[in-house]
């Protein structure tokens, strides 16, 4: 089929570029990520933003809602409402915190994509997986910070948890997890979108869905139709997860449940992500 | 500036003179739409050679395919003897492409850009930096390299995006409408990069538009119309092509003019500004002929020029077919 003549590999290929694009995976990873957060850094405008939105829905709620909410949840003593609602709806909070950075993952990787930069690293052989990885570390990194600093609002306003050392780990793990399969969502929207707007908005749909589930009431004070609908949605099992492991509330089957939906998330994202890596790079 | 870079200088010199891009019978299409059909072109190494061809002539399509971003439905594609289909990995260590897109990274600084470059292709971090500024130096962006891409000029961003193509010197680079949206100034900057790369034994395929610059750079130029390579060949070559050109006899006054008219029965008139166009058939024959005429009726004459045709005329000639 082809007419190539035989000859050895360019002398300028034979340099350290050379020794094949799977060897540098790891390398060129490390490069990646080193720029995600650099873009992190130089521009904390998209940083702040998912911060500042669920600190601001937090006091909300609280302060405004959380008296009355609080007073009508289960053997609450009406007295300690908001006090009992900050518990209850900080977990909530930290899911809301993870979903709403897809949509910072989604704009960048929707850039990066549109600008054409994408291509260029395909041209330059560096493994597909070095480029998705080091978006969703990188953005993996970003949610959890945001995380732990929206957490510490909470706890200046008076969160008290209950959980030992033992909880706070495997808190922190549940939240890792969470991030890294929300994450993967986001860079596969990012791809799916035709524009940079459109990816910003997308994955606004996962911050709603903390709100369709056992984020802010319990789930069963809904209507039956919205009953169904949070309990088998992934953020149900993730909260109560969270509010099992922070507030020694029961915890059931949710974190085997919980895992299994960030597994199911994160293995669908990076497939989605990575049918669509190819197509969407070259315009 | 390569004297000072003796790797660079090194790489150069033992290159055989063997075919640097070798398509052959390449097509693609997208469902039921032929973008290229049976293409063949040869690219010496350290040439030039335009790929001429109006919008959705198949140009960009081409340029994917040579740098391994879509791969081919049918044919052979080898850059510098490497198959893209089978030796994706040695193809894209010795190709560099400039696409239409800017593909630079416009929340970093010219220089963090470069540098992003130097570390993917794995230079080394005191390689890299260096490199990073004497391609800054090179491309005039000294001044700029630490500042936002937000801050740069079109031209600055497309000679920041070559310049990230030229990290690691690439054997061939594939510019894709290198200067569509530049004003004149940056044009001629970018093709003044174009020459220097060419002199130091860089092979250059670029995809143009515009007639004048695969005048100015190409040493062959491949006219690419529906999918098809029309015509293919140096630029004079392709002159030959479209027969003869035209004189433009210009007149000071109306009377001049009619006699001359009369005397000249072939010419077209252009009553307005006392014009006339003779078509030459090459050579001076026809010159001759109306200069006799005129003197033999003594009519003075207030201007001539003589227009040989240009790759205007021939790109309109092949091109036919699907031009508006």
């Amino acid at each position: 089929m082809t007419t190539a003549i035989d000859r050895p590999a360019s002398p300028r290929g034979g340099g350290a570029g050379s020794n094949g694009p799977r060897s540098h995976v790891l390398a060129d990873t490390l490069t990646m990520l080193d720029r995600t957060m650099l873009h992190l850094v130089r521009y904390p405008g998209l940083s702040v933003f998912t911060i500042v939105g669920p600190v601001v829905i937090l006091l909300l709620f609280v302060f405004v809602l959380g008296g009355t909410l609080g007073a009508g949840l289960p053997g609450v003593d009406p007295a300690g409402g908001r006090a009992a609602y900050l518990a209850y709806v900080l977990p909530g909070i930290l899911a809301i915190t993870i979903a709403g950075t897809a949509g910072g993952t989604a704009t960048t990787v929707s850039m990066d994509m549109t600008q054409g930069i994408t291509a260029r690293f395909r041209t330059m052989a560096i493994a597909r997986a070095s480029v998705l990885a080091g978006h969703v570390l990188g953005n993996t990194i970003q949610a959890l910070i945001a995380v732990a600093l929206v957490l510490g609002v909470g706890l200046a306003i008076g969160f008290r948890p209950s959980a030992g050392p033992l909880e706070w780990l495997a808190t922190a793990g549940m939240l890792a997890l969470v991030a890294f399969a929300i994450t993967w969502l986001g860079v596969a929207m990012g791809m799916q979108a035709k524009s940079v707007e459109t990816a910003s908005n997308l994955p606004l749909v996962l911050t709603f869905l903390p709100l369709l589930g056992s984020g802010f009431v319990p789930a069963d004070s809904m209507p039956d139709w919205l009953q169904g609908f949070a309990a088998y949605q992934p953020f149900t099992p993730i909260i109560e997860t969270l509010r099992g492991l922070l507030l020694s509330t029961p915890l059931g089957w949710s974190p085997a449940l919980a895992v299994g939906w960030c597994l199911v998330l994160a293995v669908g994202g990076y497939v989605w992500s990575r049918i669509l890596y190819e197509r969407r790079s070259v315009r | 500036m390569n004297a000072a870079n003796p790797a660079g200088a090194a790489t150069v010199a033992p290159r055989a003179p063997a075919a640097a891009i070798e398509v052959r019978g390449l097509r693609k299409s997208y469902g039921t739409r032929l973008v290229l059909d049976d293409v063949d072109l040869t690219v010496a190494a350290g040439t030039v050679t335009a790929l001429l061809g109006p919008n959705g002539a198949g140009k960009t399509t081409a340029v994917h395919i040579l740098s391994t971003l879509v791969r081919p439905d049918a044919g052979s594609v080898a850059i510098a003897g490497h198959d893209v289909v089978r030796d994706t990995a040695a193809v894209r260590a010795s190709i560099g492409l400039t696409g239409q897109f800017s593909a630079v990274d416009t929340l970093l600084t010219g220089e963090e850009n470069l540098l992003l470059m130097g570390r993917l292709r794995h230079l080394g971090r005191r390689a890299a930096k260096a490199r990073a500024a004497e391609l800054l130096e090179r491309f005039d962006l000294v001044d700029a390299a630490r500042t936002p891409l937000a801050t740069y000029s079109g031209g600055m961003q497309r000679r920041l995006d070559l310049a990230m193509t030229l990290v690691e010197r690439p054997a061939v680079i594939v510019l894709d409408e290198p200067t569509t949206g530049l004003d004149p100034r940056s044009r001629r900057t970018l093709w003044g990069i174009v020459r220097e790369l060419v002199a130091e034994g860089t092979t250059v395929l670029l995809t143009t538009q515009y007639l004048d610059e695969a005048d100015a750079l190409a040493d062959r130029i491949a006219v690419l119309d529906g999918g098809r390579i029309v015509a293919e060949g140096t630029p004079d070559a392709l002159k030959r092509l479209v027969p003869g050109g035209h004189l433009r006899l210009s007149f000071a006054d109306a009377p001049a003019y009619d006699s001359a008219a009369t005397l000249l029965p072939d010419a077209t008139r252009d009553d307005a500004s006392l014009v006339l166009t003779v078509a030459t058939a090459g050579g001076t024959g026809t010159l001759r002929t109306v200069l006799d005429r005129l003197d033999a009726a003594e009519l003075p004459l207030e201007d001539l020029s003589i227009h040989t045709p240009d790759l205007d005329d021939v790109f309109f000639a092949l091109t036919k077919g699907s031009a508006s």
